[in-house]
């Protein structure tokens, strides 16, 4: 069989090797840096066709494992490979983004070029393997080394504090992880096997669980960010680079709840329903709180990072509703996420590359200069705040319903953090785009090249296709979602 | 069993032995041949390693040298390793005026002495070798005469040394005395299902004596004085492979002579562990040299392995042997990163100095950086896969409490690794440095493309191997 899985996640690692070759050989360390550009943003868009290629051949009637790879490793561990209706959108997803993340840093990274783009092509091949590893050791080794990149990224390439951000980003998420490493060794322990499929059909007992579910979530939690662990992202956020926080937000965020609907819930399923009105006591407070701490903040950036948390504790919610509503609210609320964050994030960095500040109060009245911007940002403002139409919408209303069935009070809660996103937002859009033009420096200010509407185009299309076209998305994932909800109904019994 | 037959086990000791005695007397007649005598000894230590890689397997000696799995695959390693140090230290020592002989043979004399640990079935050989690779191991690291402080790490050596050579001797002669045997299967029996308090009094000190020499805590205090004082690459050598010829002594003595008593000296060797972790963690918190970084981090690796120790299990000491194998790598790896680099003749050894190293010298930094991630113990570097067999292990055997106080000790100690990766790739150049020696340089970079990407490939072969080994112990 071709292994289609193992060339995507590798291809990244091909561009990685020709731009290591252009740094040590390359003579001229300008003229080098200008054609690794053009390597990684061919590399990425060569993963991204793949992955194409990819969601083209897969059969979306089948609610297991596609694509499948397979090869023994050492003690018992294998090299698997595989994706199913829950993984494919999100490989789609990171390789999506990817070369918009490239583009978006053509000008404004002047400094080490070679190590940032390496960087960030090792961060594509160790995302996109957490999605496709079906063995729980080899999914933590790609889990656990996208942090190294991450740090890299942060700390050579980010604000003033960058040090600081890099090394909480760093022992926040290491804790948690070697937390689930101790519980994926007892799993390997107990259940004699590390194939990701059939740890999801081994049954543990209830008062295990409840320990690994802890172990898992203590990690996991962190990834997301839930509230009170989400601390470390706003720090890491304000002090990356533009295309640091597009990833950042929008696919590293996204394996904190992958990681939830591939152990969690089928692994440990007695032990989600037992901390159900945790997880949800948790995602409430997230969606209330960071939803304020969003509408008091005078940086842009940590603006749309605390937003990211609200939507994140969204999609906890949606997760641990245990309905097809709710997980499918949760998928479709991480895409839509992933898009329109990174899409926030790019618009920020916008103005940052003119202006070098984040300060809200700087701004106001750029729709008098930046038409166009104003309508790009304007679209994703209200992507945010989930508008019908767009892609916020209908993972939020989903999640939401799902959630009602289970919790009418937390989804009450839940509806009033869209009131909140829509006062944030809007609160944002106004200080930064309405308003009196008082700042003279902003005269000389110029609206979007050519360049950032060509990154901007392909997230405003699937904003909007996802808004309009949702059953393009669930078609991909629901056998596999029915199937989850099935086996996890099956084992709480109901 | 006639001595021809008994000889034939010991080849690889043999070897080493001869050809330690002959260089020397080649050395004492044309001392300007220190070259030739270096080169000898790599082929020496080479022939030893190909000796042990096809001995018979059996006991010899009325018990006191055992030929098995376990002392093929240990050996095999100790020599290589020591093989590695010659060509690294040689000509370090020759750049700056000591220009002797000595340094090959010492260096031959602690791999016998090592062998012997590896392979010894009764309380005299253990001492023997222990004697013989710490007498060494000490002259190794006072070798640099005009260096004040090279002097005091081996004086501090020495008489610590001593001090845990006493013990040693102490906790043989109350083990002798109780079980009227020096042979560890005759022990074993004496002990039986229980051991008695005399036995385990000796058996005690027996450990505290083992502790010193692997370097746990509490019995770690030596270590990172003599590290810091100690030339770079006679570091490179005695951190690895006198390590883990001590931990396969260390299995011996627990396996082979008390496996009845597992009972009693899991609770013992999961205490010193958790301690050396501890200490090891944040001890190199507030270090600023990196030597002594590395000598606290060495604690905390020597305690993971005695984790795996502590399991009493097959499978533990299989994990021990692994965790060791790919750490020597990784330490040998380091510490030539470290005697590769000078500023101005004048060696690098603080954080201070390392200070934006990824632009003056992108591969030692690399492989410095790889290193590090390795001792985190982050993925896919061999740190990490040395870990989990280690923590597997003691999963399996029920000890999950260590198992999680010490992973999270490695978040702990991440913190200074990190650290030094952000000194080196965040922070504004320190200024140019010297060319780096070729094969310094080439160590580090062989040792480091081992770390990562090698030993995912290599794990196939290398654990099937350790399994083996473990096997020939006494465990279930």
């Amino acid at each position: 069989m071709f292994p289609l899985l193992s060339l995507i996640t590798y291809a990244p690692l091909a561009g990685v090797v020709a731009i290591l070759a252009l740094k040590l050989f390359g003579g001229n360390e300008a003229k080098s840096a200008e054609t690794s550009k053009w390597v990684a943003l061919i590399v990425t868009l060569a993963t991204l066709a793949l992955s194409v290629v990819m969601v083209v051949e897969f059969d979306p009637k089948n609610p297991g494992f596609q694509f499948v790879e397979e090869a023994p490793w050492f003690m018992g561990l294998s090299y698997r490979m595989g994706i199913d209706g829950i993984s494919v959108l999100f490989v789609l997803l990171t390789a999506f983004l990817m070369p918009i993340c490239i583009a978006a840093s053509w000008t404004s990274i002047d400094k080490r070029v070679h190590e940032y783009l390496i960087a960030f092509l090792l961060l594509e091949t160790l995302v996109i393997g957490v999605f496709c590893a079906l063995d729980i050791v080899l999914f933590y080794v790609f889990f656990e080394f996208g942090l190294v990149p991450m740090f890299l990224i942060i700390g050579i390439w980010g604000g003033q504090r960058r040090v600081y951000a890099a090394f909480k980003f760093f022992l926040y998420t290491l804790l948690g992880s070697v937390l689930m490493l101790a519980a994926i060794l007892f799993m390997i322990g107990t259940s004699g096997t590390s194939s990701i499929p059939e740890l999801m059909t081994h049954h543990f007992a209830p008062e295990v669980q409840t320990w690994l579910w802890l172990a898992f979530f203590a990690s996991f939690a962190v990834k997301m960010p839930m509230w009170p662990v989400h601390t470390w992202l706003p720090d890491a956020h304000v002090e990356a680079p533009t295309a640091g926080s597009v990833i950042l937000a929008g696919i590293l965020l996204k394996m904190g709840g992958y990681g939830f609907l591939r152990f969690s819930l089928p692994m440990f399923p007695n032990a989600s329903d037992y901390f159900t009105p945790l997880v949800f006591a948790m995602s409430a407070i997230a969606v209330v709180y960071t939803s304020l701490i969003a509408f008091r903040q005078t940086d842009m950036k940590k603006l749309i990072a605390y937003s990211s948390v609200a939507h994140m504790g969204l999609v906890t919610m949606g997760i641990f509703s245990g309905n097809a509503e709710g997980e499918q609210g949760a998928i479709y609320q991480m895409l839509s996420h992933g898009v329109i964050s990174g899409a926030l994030f790019l618009c920020v960095g916008v103005v940052y590359d003119r202006m070098h500040t984040r300060e809200i109060k700087f701004y106001g009245g750029l729709v008098t200069r930046m038409p166009m911007y104003a309508a790009i940002f304007m679209l994703f403002t209200m992507g945010n705040v989930g508008l019908p139409g767009t892609s916020g919408f209908v993972g939020e209303i989903l999640s939401m319903v799902g959630v009602y069935q289970v919790s009418t009070w937390t989804a009450i809660v839940a509806a009033s953090g869209v009131i909140l996103s829509a006062v944030y937002m809007l609160t944002l859009y106004r200080g930064v785009v309405f308003g009196p033009m008082t700042n003279p420096k902003l005269a000389a200010i110029q609206d979007l090249n050519w360049r950032e509407v060509a990154i901007f185009a392909p997230l405003i299309v699937s904003t909007l296709y996802l808004g309009i076209q949702p059953n393009s998305v669930f078609n991909l994932t629901s056998a596999s979602v029915d199937q989850l909800v099935r086996v996890y109904q099956a084992a709480i019994g109901g | 069993m006639t001595i021809s037959t008994q000889l034939a086990y010991a080849y690889p000791e043999l070897i080493l032995a001869v050809g330690a005695l002959a260089l020397l007397v080649i050395g004492a007649f044309m001392p300007k041949q220190t070259s030739l005598v270096g080169g000898a000894s790599v082929l020496v230590l080479l022939a030893a390693a190909v000796a042990s890689a096809t001995q018979p397997f059996g006991v010899a000696f009325s018990g006191a040298l055992v030929s098995d799995a376990a002392a093929t695959f240990s050996k095999v390693a100790i020599y290589i390793a020591s093989a590695v140090a010659i060509p690294l230290g040689q000509p370090w020592f020759e750049r700056r005026g000591v220009k002797n002989f000595e340094f090959p043979v010492l260096i031959l004399l602690a791999a016998l002495g090592m062998g012997m640990m590896a392979s010894s079935g009764d309380l005299i050989s253990l001492y023997v070798g222990v004697e013989l690779h710490s007498l060494a191991l000490y002259v190794l690291a006072a070798m640099h005469r005009e260096n004040a402080k090279a002097s005091e790490a081996g004086l501090k050596y020495f008489v610590l040394g001593a001090l845990s050579s006493g013990l040693l001797l102490y906790g043989a002669s109350l083990i002798y005395g109780f079980a009227g045997s020096t042979v560890f299967s005759e022990i074993a029996v004496a002990a039986g299902g229980q051991a008695n308090t005399g036995l385990l009094f000796g058996l005690i000190f027996l450990i505290c004596g083992l502790g010193f020499k692997v370097s746990a805590a509490p019995f770690h205090m030596w270590t990172p004085d003599v590290y810091e004082g100690a030339p770079t690459p006679v570091v490179a050598f005695f951190a690895a492979a006198p390590k883990l010829a001590a931990m396969v002594l260390f299995a011996r003595v627990l396996a082979d002579g008390f496996a009845g008593a597992a009972g009693q000296w899991q609770q013992v060797l999961v205490a010193l562990a958790l301690l050396s972790v501890a200490v090891g963690a944040f001890a190199g918190l507030v270090q600023k040299n990196l030597k002594r970084l590395w000598a606290y981090s060495s604690i905390a690796n020597i305690g993971y392995a005695l984790l795996g120790l502590a399991s009493g299990t097959s499978e533990g000491v299989q994990a021990m042997l692994v965790f060791m194998i790919l750490y020597m790598i990784d330490v040998t790896g380091f510490f030539a990163c470290l005697a590769a680099l000078s500023r101005g003749g004048r060696p690098m050894e603080t954080m201070d100095d390392m200070a934006g190293l990824i632009k003056e010298r992108p591969g030692i930094a690399l492989a410095m950086t790889v290193f590090s991630l390795s001792a985190l113990g982050l993925p896919p570097f061999s740190g990490f896969f040395a870990k989990i067999f280690v923590f597997k292990a003691a999963l399996d055997a029920g000890l999950w409490g260590p198992a999680v106080i010490g992973l999270v000790g490695s978040v702990v100690a991440a913190f200074y690794y990190l650290k030094l990766i952000k000194v080196m790739w965040f922070d504004g150049s320190a200024g140019a440095t010297d060319k780096p020696p070729v094969e310094a340089k080439t160590i580090a970079i062989a040792t480091a493309l081992f770390a990562f990407p090698v030993v995912i490939v290599a794990l196939t072969w290398l654990n099937p191997l350790a399994e083996r080994a473990a096997h020939a112990f006494g465990l279930a």
